[in-house]
């Protein structure tokens, strides 16, 4: 069970947070105006990856923000976590 | 004293008699003995009969990897329990212990025949001999392998013991209260550093504390004098806290670790009571040393499964910890130094010893020592066979060949009462690949090592592949020391003196004179594969050491292959001719021992098994005789029999009276959230699939909530409080999940919406009058109040007060009832509920649970988010197109009701159905079709609701079909066991669709 450093709440047992998936998926502004395709690959298409990978995670049973967070999927080493709007880290 | 207990030690008190019974006989023992050292003691070796085979079986081993010594504790009781290995049972008085797997009797097992068809029943004989024919599996096939499979017997009761879990945070846990262990936990505990020290038996000092033998020394001393004053220093230490009776069972990322103490197993029946008996404890540690120590391996030959072959270090603690020979008249079979260690000690006793080692010579001193002594050692010979049923009477042996590859010259056969068996020891590196870690092959002596890459966690002593005295005190010293950033160790300038092993030899599966398929050796113990079981699946071409592990059962029972797995890696490497190294291992996986459900559980059962939410007039339903149902966690009266009314003649009163006269509903459960901000309207317009923008203040809408999928995914009613704020109202069951997926678009997709969500569910207490008298009821509660068509219209929201308590009244309706709901804060519940029913005395008020909720709404043809819905439905799909909006220009699951699948006019819709005769009820989730002699049959739907309505008369049900809004008036055929219904699709309203009554 990990340690997960919730950018609002500070170090937390993992049972205390749920994860969403891959992260800096945006939502289209204009959904009438994309092909079945288009939309599909927004609604349906995600990553997953051996290795480095950029997740939302939720502090669910704490302060409820939703945040990011880059963890190694391969070892759970979790590289950084980072508020909602900011620019993803290099890693 | 009995014949075998020939040594007095410091472990057992043998002043101190304890008495317990094994197959219904009484014996005695000793406090300090194991059930297993005081069955040895008695000079009982048979204790169960094998799995598949049903061999006789005697103890093996020492510790938790047992194969053989399993029993059934407290037979016939609430407290019994299968598959205890008897070598970890500490002896109590009254402890009533019986062997497992046998019939009629260990002594005489029917089953044993078993052995005599052994060559019919080679791996994988079940999967090929039960697949035909068909017909005889259900019936035939499975009660008879159900019959023999299995060992012992699962209690019947409920388990009355307590089991407790606690939360525990350390600088440094250490696994394992052996020689390293101890050197680590009193460094750590030293240097100021809180420390956690865990052992599994009941006192630490793993095998050096037994280890009396004079080749090995430290600081002048013998290593368990030197030991001993050790552990009585460590327990001095004030930040350290030692757990003996504790396992590791688990090893989790970040250092979280799983461990299980037992509190009570020990004591006897009498002074158990009402402790606790076991705690899990989870432990989060800034650093973790595993010092989990090493298991002697067995070595594979012929028969190497009798009752009195045991392997050799266990020999050497039965006799030196519990003063009990396991024979009188030893061999020991060995391929290695430690075994020596075993032979000087049972001659220093005085017990007749003979040698047989594979390898052709050893010089170290140990060795030495007992030629010394005038101990016989056969060099450079194998065991090719054993014999005696119950309890092993001789062997033979032969010499082997140059390669080792093969036997060489005459059959010896020697008389012996305990064969001793050593073929080298295997580091316990499952705590370290639990954790993540990786294993190099250390080809020297065919070990796997830790490969220690993380910072947090370090592997020492002989679980790191440290196995002489010397290397792992020196070693564990320093590696402590590094990787606790310290400079003085304490143990620094020790010397020590051991035997070194320069002579190394290991044969996987040792050669015999006779052809394999004619043998039987054993590598797992417990689950009976055999060498040539792992042959034949490799010939049968299996070749991942994963598939043969399944196929052949190797390494599956409850020890999960602590003594067989390197073995069955051996045998395949030599077989298919690759380097062991580059085979890998099978995965080890939590827990290490078996943990009891107890345990796992902790607490968490009977009441406290999961929350249970009663809303503030429960109370009141309790007392009038409410049956509940669980929704979600909530209790909600589920329907109020009168008299002796059963279910159906409760529900079709509530229901008939609801629409007559006056019905009362507690909806308190319904899911609230207060909205606030001033985007609110947008927020709202976003979420649901219908506009909101233009909803007056005080004014009520339904909306329905969408995945982006398009699927519906809530409904509910939302009231305009003010211009900034709204009350929305979700399913009972879909709360919580409806927050969180609001706040993850607020948040992540719209941040720059300007609103606020509070879950008010507790908050508020609702109760749900209506019927045609319900306004009637009102005007009693809230006399100065205009009720009037025109001042409170349908969909509509007023505040109002009974007493000084505050309102919130809806005129909203799930029943399609003239019906008004009414809101006060949680604490006022009980009493306005009790307000409303005398109110509604003179109109015979009836209270109806959420069965005649359901009724009533599927007279109205209202549909119920995850009972007519399933995630796959569209509000398309529903014929719901009046609610979603076509000038917005967005909503949630908008731009998915546009894909091509969606739009597919065949997709299941909901229809409702009529049975032609009107007493027959459909069966909810029956499935539907429309060709009774098609083959296959196609089913083109499903029924989703079902009931008997007493308004109407006739039994009525909603479902989906495929294709079902242009099926109105079709006949469909509702397949049951026994009969075909026939059904005529119909409105799925099939009440007032003119809506009458809601405007009454």
């Amino acid at each position: 069970m990990f340690v997960i450093n919730c950018p609002y709440c500070g170090e937390r047992d993992q049972s205390e947070f749920s994860c969403g998936g891959e992260a800096h998926i945006v939502r289209p502004k204009q959904p009438t105006e994309l092909s079945d395709d288009e939309w599909a690959e927004y609604l349906f298409m995600r990553k997953n990856i051996k290795g480095v990978q950029f997740e939302r995670w939720n502090h669910a049973h704490g302060c409820r923000k939703w945040f990011n967070m880059v963890r190694d999927t391969s070892n759970d080493k979790i590289h950084a976590v980072y508020k909602m709007g900011e620019k993803p880290p290099v890693i | 004293m009995t014949k075998y207990r020939i040594n007095k030690t410091r472990f057992v008190d043998q002043t101190k008699t304890v008495s317990f019974t094994f197959d219904g006989k009484k014996y005695h023992g000793f406090e300090g003995d194991t059930l297993a050292s005081a069955l040895l003691s008695n000079g009982i070796h048979l204790i169960g009969r094998s799995f598949k085979y049903h061999r006789p079986r005697g103890i093996m081993s020492c510790g938790s990897e047992e194969p053989n010594a399993i029993c059934q504790i407290n037979d016939n009781t609430d407290l019994t329990e299968p598959n205890v290995r008897a070598t970890e049972i500490e002896l109590y008085e009254g402890l009533k212990a019986s062997s497992q797997n046998c019939w009629p009797s260990l002594n005489f097992d029917i089953g044993g025949i078993n052995n005599l068809i052994s060559p019919f029943i080679p791996a994988g004989f079940y999967y090929k001999t039960f697949m035909w024919p068909k017909s005889f599996w259900k019936k035939i096939y499975e009660p008879l392998i159900r019959l023999s499979a299995g060992l012992g017997k699962s209690p019947t009761q409920p388990d009355p013991d307590i089991y407790d879990h606690k939360h525990e945070h350390c600088h440094v846990l250490v696994i394992g209260g052996g020689i390293s262990g101890i050197i680590s936990a009193k460094i750590a505990a030293k240097n100021n550093l809180k420390t956690i020290l865990i052992e599994d038996k009941n006192i630490l000092g793993g095998s050096t504390i037994y280890q009396n033998n004079k080749n090995f020394i430290i600081d002048n001393q013998k290593s368990n004098e030197w030991l001993m004053n050790e552990i009585s220093e460590l327990e001095k230490l004030d930040n350290l806290i030692i757990k003996t009776r504790t396992s590791l069972a688990a090893f989790h990322s970040y250092n979280y670790l799983l461990a299980k103490e037992n509190i009570s197993d020990h004591l006897p029946l009498d002074k158990k009571n009402g402790s606790i008996r076991q705690r899990l404890w989870k432990i989060r540690a800034d650093k973790v040393i595993v010092a989990a120590g090493a298991i002697e391996r067995p070595l594979i030959f012929n028969n190497n499964d009798r009752p009195g072959i045991i392997l050799a270090n266990s020999v050497k603690k039965y006799l030196d910890f519990y003063g009990v020979s396991t024979g009188l008249n030893n061999i020991i079979f060995t391929n290695n130094d430690s075994a020596y260690e075993t032979a000087v000690s049972l001659f220093e006793k005085g017990i007749s010893v003979k040698i047989v080692d594979i390898r052709k010579k050893s010089s170290s001193n140990i060795v030495k020592n007992a030629e010394d002594q005038g101990i016989k050692i056969y060099w450079n010979s194998t065991v090719v066979n054993t014999f005696g049923y119950k309890k092993i009477k001789s062997i033979e042996i032969m010499n082997l060949s140059e390669d080792g590859s093969n036997v060489t010259g005459n059959k010896h056969k020697i008389q012996c009462d305990c064969l001793s068996i050593s073929g080298g020891w295997t580091p316990m590196v499952h705590m370290h690949t639990q954790s993540g870690g990786k294993l190099d092959f250390r080809e020297l002596d065919q070990v796997f090592v830790p490969t220690e890459k993380s910072e947090n966690h370090i592997n020492v002593g002989s679980c790191n592949g440290d196995l002489e005295l010397e290397e792992i005190v020196k070693n564990t010293n320093n590696k402590v020391k590094k990787f606790l950033n310290i400079n003085e160790g304490g143990f620094d300038k020790i010397s020590v003196l051991c035997s070194k092993e320069s002579e190394k030899k290991n044969i996987w599966l040792l050669p015999n004179t006779i052809s394999e398929s004619k043998t039987k050796s054993f590598i797992d113990f417990q689950n009976d594969s055999t060498a040539k079981d792992i042959k034949l699946a490799l010939r049968e071409g299996f070749k991942s050491i994963e598939h043969v592990k399944r196929y052949t059962t190797t390494g599956m029972a409850t020890d999960q292959g602590k003594l067989s797995n390197m073995h069955a890696l051996g045998i395949i490497a030599d077989t298919a001719g690759v380097k062991m190294g580059t085979l890998g291992t099978t995965t080890f996986r939590p827990p290490f021992t078996p943990l009891t459900f107890g345990a796992i559980v902790g607490r968490s059962v009977g009441k406290f098994f999961d929350i249970v939410r009663k809303t503030s007039i429960h109370e009141w339903h309790v007392q009038n005789n409410a049956k509940f149902e669980n929704v979600g966690q909530w209790k909600r009266p589920w329907y109020y029999p009168i008299n002796n009314e059963n279910f159906h003649e409760a529900v079709q009163r509530e229901s008939k009276a609801a629409r007559d006269s006056a019905g009362i509903l507690d909806a308190s459960t319904l899911g609230k959230i207060d909205i606030q901000g001033s985007d609110a309207s947008e927020f709202l317009n976003r979420v649901y699939t219908n506009a909101w923008s233009k909803l007056g203040i005080g004014k009520c809408r339904y909306g329905l909530m969408l995945n982006e999928d398009g699927m519906v995914y809530d409904d509910g009613v939302t009231t305009r409080l003010g211009e900034n704020h709204y009350l929305m109202t979700t399913t009972t069951g879909g709360a919580a999940n409806v927050l969180s997926k609001l706040e993850d678009y607020l948040q992540t997709e719209w941040p720059e919406l300007d609103v606020y969500l509070t879950s008010v569910t507790d908050h508020y207490s609702t109760a749900s009058i209506c019927g045609p008298n319900s306004k009637k009821i009102l005007k009693k509660l809230f006399p100065n109040k205009d009720f009037s068509d025109e001042a409170f219209p349908h969909m509509s929201y007023q505040d109002a007060m009974i007493d000084k308590i505050e309102c919130r009244i809806m005129r909203i309706s799930f029943t399609g009832e003239l019906s008004y709901e009414i809101n006060v804060e949680s604490k006022y519940g009980k009493s306005l509920w009790e307000n409303c029913i005398a109110a509604g005395v003179e109109y015979k008020i009836t209270p109806y649970g959420t069965e005649t909720m359901h009724l009533l709404r599927a007279e109205k043809g209202f549909i119920i988010v995850g009972q007519d819905t399933d995630g796959t439905m569209t509000p398309i799909d529903l014929q719901m197109d009046w609610i979603v909006s076509k000038k917005k220009y967005d909503f949630i699951g908008k731009r998915s009701l546009y894909r091509s699948d969606t739009m597919r006019e065949d997709r299941k819709q909901l229809v409702g159905l009529l049975t032609d005769d009107p007493n027959e009820i459909l069966e909810e989730g029956a499935q539907i079709v429309s060709e009774l002699d098609k083959k296959p049959v196609e089913m083109i739907g499903h029924v989703t609701s079902s009931y008997f309505s007493p308004n109407l008369n006739k039994s009525i049900a909603l479902a989906v079909v495929k294709g079902g809004k242009k099926m109105k008036g079709q006949k469909l055929f509702v397949p049951m066991e026994n009969k075909n219904i026939n059904v005529t699709v119909s409105d799925f309203i099939f009440l007032d669709k003119e809506n009458k009554r809601i405007n009454a």
